[in-house]
């Protein structure tokens, strides 16, 4: 009985761990950029913006055991925060070509600001962070929580589209923001500037997932886990569950900000339709394919979901909403644990044979 | 005559129309063992509830140690130096043994050092789990400990948070025999150097190791006092008994 | 000043369709611990019913739509839902699932552009502010809340159905077949979603995404009204209804659902649990 969980350890020891991910880092940052043409890289760059915002899904949902189907929404906060000060670059004292199209004959003075790129880039962490923080600490007080919890999430990611397509001449309606040339000295649209940007996209995600892996491991996760299973319980051993639930959620925030900034040179748009009800759960379903109690399954799960959905809308785009619909139906009622969890269970057995 | 540590005055809780206590006062001195015990619906797991800022009371007054513990929220009143464990015991089933015990030892960290790993174990945890008997289950996860190693292991959660005053309900509910004696051995040792209340319907167990008594019935306090003192008591005698007889007597009609 | 009066039938009317879906929303989520996102797809059903049966006669469409997303909904619980109760969470991913392969259905069968139901001849035109259509829908909420009332205090059903929503455990050791009774409720919460989307071929187009758009309104009125709760569910919905319609009437239409969302957020600070709870000493 002892002995599987032993070797089950030294397969998930520090040792493993460095070896994996060195290996996994070896592959994303040295194999992909030389062997992907460019279009694939940047497909590639795409999933891995979306991992970061599972990265922080898995952490939120998870570890801590808030479902939030609203991460759009500070993707989205992000990726408007980037593409305001690209805008406002491109345009180079100029109206933004969107503004002038829809009649606007003054900047707006929300828009101000974001010329000033250091400005922008704070408020790419800073708008999620701080609007996360409002609501958990609004929510969580009052003990709102669970699916009440995903409910409201899912409002205001709801709301925010609305919002978003009603207000034309402020944020470019339902196209968003798009046409973006330069990017900080260099021309977005080049494949050199691409492949750059591939690469601090891998970066980003392998240094918040090892952020991620310490936050989960330190005294601070094993408490989130605490929270997840008993919040009540957790509160007579003398801590605030709300504090650490709208702390681990601010994180999470956090990272889908980053995410939606660097989705924005990535991909050169950022949109409603790319941060709203849908989307959101989407990336949800991804966590929850990869296997939501592991953060690498999270990352996994998104990068996966977004070579699937690429592949599949290309060859069968009438039946990849049955697919997608199927494939989670099954996931859910056969490997709750995605596919992290049945890893877990393969290499567990295979140890207990031995 | 011991210093109170923890003062109820004129407590009253009702739930719709239903007064679950009815005009409570309870006086707990410093390092006293109290037993509070009474028929079911007599008031005294609300009475905990109150104390630890789970239910809300309509009127009266808790004092503990001079702080007022009414209005505060179920954290703040545990930093004051108030534990409780539950009828239905509850500890994190995804963590060791060991990990439940450091999180309760962890309580009065600032957050931002609870980011740090866990080096090493602290004495107070080491001495909880020799305390507890749980030693040699300190890496497993607490999923799968026995009805009676998770009241220990909550146990031994409230010793190495150093609360002032202890509320254990019903500590001894479901365990068997074995169980129940280890149980109050621990319960001897804890209460040594704390103050203890516990809830406990159980009356060999009350015999064995109970010193002051405190009678619950219908919302109030029937009556205070030694084991012998409140077994003594016909009105005592009258709850317990007399209930059980008119069942009887149910029974036979 | 005549504006405003006109919201109040469009705000009374949304409300009303809110409360059609909310009431089964709220009966599966409080007894079965299910959150159904799939619910938005009965809805959707029910339209399409009204849209078959044109010509057949609309008060037809309404029993119709009725069994049909009722059948739906009985179907998914059997095959699905059944496995995860005690799971919300999973619930909500999982109906997801099966809204998205609705829509794609609905896509198939009927097309992906819009399609208008006619309203019938004697649901056109109005006395003074108030539209027969509008006026129709309110009566048709108000007769299914009715009805829904009836059924819970005055019927053998109603009662184990209420009984099992309290304490599940308690009524599965009284005797009462909680599988049936779940039955039961998951049938009529749907039911009434498919009543809810034939409500809605009066006031707009139907298309495979017509759920969607209701759906989130409609957990709202959950969340806000308490669970399980019929008058917390009528007072929400209500209020709901005419908050949506007087803020796109004030502000824009744009800023209505914010407006509404941080509403609802200010009023989880006075009532956290919603309008109506019932309270319990239980440590969940």
């Amino acid at each position: 009985m002892t002995a599987p969980a032993v070797s089950v350890r030294r397969w998930q020891g520090p040792a493993a761990f460095a070896a994996v991910f060195s290996a996994v880092a070896v592959l994303a940052l040295v194999a992909a950029p030389l062997l992907l043409e460019p279009f694939r890289l940047g497909l590639l760059a795409k999933y891995l913006c979306y991992a970061i915002v599972a990265l922080g899904i898995g952490l939120a949902w998870g570890q801590g055991g808030m479902l939030t189907l609203g991460q759009g929404v500070f993707f989205g906060l992000g990726g408007y925060a980037m593409g305001m000060y690209l805008k406002l670059n491109d345009a180079a004292g100029d109206l933004p070509d969107f503004m002038v199209w829809s009649g606007v004959e003054k900047l707006p003075a929300l828009w101000k600001p974001f010329g000033n790129p250091v400005f922008a880039l704070a408020m790419v962490v800073v708008l999620p962070v701080a609007v996360a923080l409002l609501l958990g600490t609004l929510v969580f007080r009052q003990r709102v929580r669970g699916a009440y919890f995903a409910i409201l999430t899912q409002a205001l990611a709801a709301a925010l589209v609305i919002l978003l397509v009603g207000q034309q001449g402020l944020t470019g309606g339902t196209n968003g923001l798009t046409n973006f040339f330069d990017f900080f000295g260099r021309d977005v649209a080049a494949d050199e500037t691409q492949r750059g940007l591939y690469l601090l996209v891998a970066i980003v995600l392998g240094a918040l997932y090892l952020g991620a892996r310490q936050l989960v491991r330190s005294r601070f996760g094993r408490l989130l886990l605490a929270v997840r299973d008993g919040e009540d319980r957790v509160r007579f051993l003398g801590y605030d569950p709300a504090t650490v639930k709208t702390l681990t959620f601010a994180v999470s925030a956090g990272m889908a900000g980053i995410a939606g900034a660097l989705f924005v040179p990535v991909v050169g748009i950022i949109s409603p339709a790319l941060l709203g009800v849908v989307p959101s759960l989407e990336l949800v379903v991804a966590v929850a394919v990869g296997g939501r109690f592991a953060l690498a399954g999270a990352v996994l799960g998104a990068v996966v979901m977004g070579y699937a959905r690429t592949y599949f809308s290309e060859e069968l785009p009438d039946a990849w909403l049955y697919l997608q619909g199927a494939l989670f139906v099954l996931v859910m009622t056969l490997a709750p644990s995605g596919i992290a969890g049945l890893a877990a269970n393969l290499v567990r057995r295979r140890e207990a044979r031995t | 005559m011991t210093e109170a540590l923890l003062e109820i005055r004129s407590l009253e809780v009702a739930f719709g129309g239903f007064r679950a206590l009815d005009g409570v006062d309870l006086t707990v001195g410093r390092g006293e063992l109290r037993f509070l015990i009474g028929p079911n619906g007599a008031g005294k797991t609300t009475l905990i509830d109150v104390i630890t800022g789970l239910t809300r009371p309509t009127g009266g007054s808790v004092r503990f140690e001079g702080h007022d513990l009414l209005g505060r929220r179920e954290h703040e009143i545990v930093r004051l130096g108030v534990g409780r464990t539950f009828q239905t015991s509850v500890v994190f089933e995804e963590l060791t043994v060991l990990e439940n015990l450091d999180l309760a030892a962890s309580f009065r960290r600032p957050l931002w050092s609870l980011l740090r790993r866990r080096r090493g174990v602290s004495e107070e945890v080491t001495a909880a789990l020799e305390t507890t008997g749980l030693a040699s289950l300190a890496g497993s996860k607490a999923g799968v400990l026995s009805h009676g190693q998770r009241q220990w292991l909550e146990i031994g959660m409230l010793i190495v948070q150093r609360p002032r005053l202890l509320l254990l309900d019903e500590p001894v509910a479901g365990m068997s025999s074995g169980e129940r004696e280890r149980t109050g051995e621990l319960l001897t040792e804890v209460a040594r150097d704390h103050t203890v209340i516990v809830v406990e319907h159980d009356m060999d167990f009350l015999r064995r190791y109970a010193s002051q008594v405190t009678v619950l019935h219908e919302g109030r306090v029937l009556t205070e006092g030694s084991v012998e003192q409140v077994r003594a008591d016909p009105r005592v005698q009258e709850i317990y008994l007399g209930r059980a007889r008119e069942g009887a007597e149910d029974a036979v009609r | 000043m005549e504006g405003v009066l006109n919201q109040l039938p469009i705000g009374l009317s949304i409300g009303a369709v809110l409360l059609l879906i909310a009431l089964g929303l709220t009966f599966t989520f409080g007894q079965m611990g299910v959150v159904n996102m799939a619910h938005g797809e009965f809805i959707m059903a029910g339209a399409y019913t009204a849209y078959l049966l044109q010509g057949v006669g609309f008060l037809i469409a309404l029993p119709a739509a009725f069994v049909v997303a009722g059948l739906m909904g009985l179907v998914l619980e059997r095959t699905l839902i059944r496995r995860f109760y005690g799971r919300p969470l999973d619930t909500l991913l999982l109906t997801w699932g099966v809204s998205l392969m609705l829509q794609q259905l609905a896509r198939d069968l009927f097309g992906a552009p819009n399609v208008q139901v006619a309203s019938p001849a004697w649901l056109r035109g109005g006395v003074g502010i108030l539209p027969y259509n509008r006026l129709f829908i309110m009566a048709l909420a108000a007769a299914s809340v009715l009805a829904i009332w009836a059924y819970m205090n005055r019927t053998g059903q109603g009662r184990r159905m209420r009984a099992v929503m309290q304490n599940r455990r308690l009524a599965a050791t009284s005797g009462i077949d909680t599988g049936r009774v779940d039955q039961r409720t998951f049938f009529i919460g749907s039911g009434l979603a498919g009543v809810a989307g034939v409500a809605l071929t009066l006031i707009g187009p139907v298309g495979p995404t017509l759920g969607t758009y209701y759906i989130v309104d409609a957990f709202l009125v959950v969340v806000a009204g308490g669970l399980g709760q019929l008058r917390g569910a009528v007072l929400a919905a209500a209020g709901l209804g005419l908050l949506n319609s007087y803020a796109e009437f004030w502000s824009d239409a744009s800023l209505a659902k914010v407006v509404v969302f941080v509403a609802i957020i200010g009023f989880l600070q006075v009532r956290p649990q919603g309008l109506f709870f019932v309270r319990s000493r239980a440590l969940t």
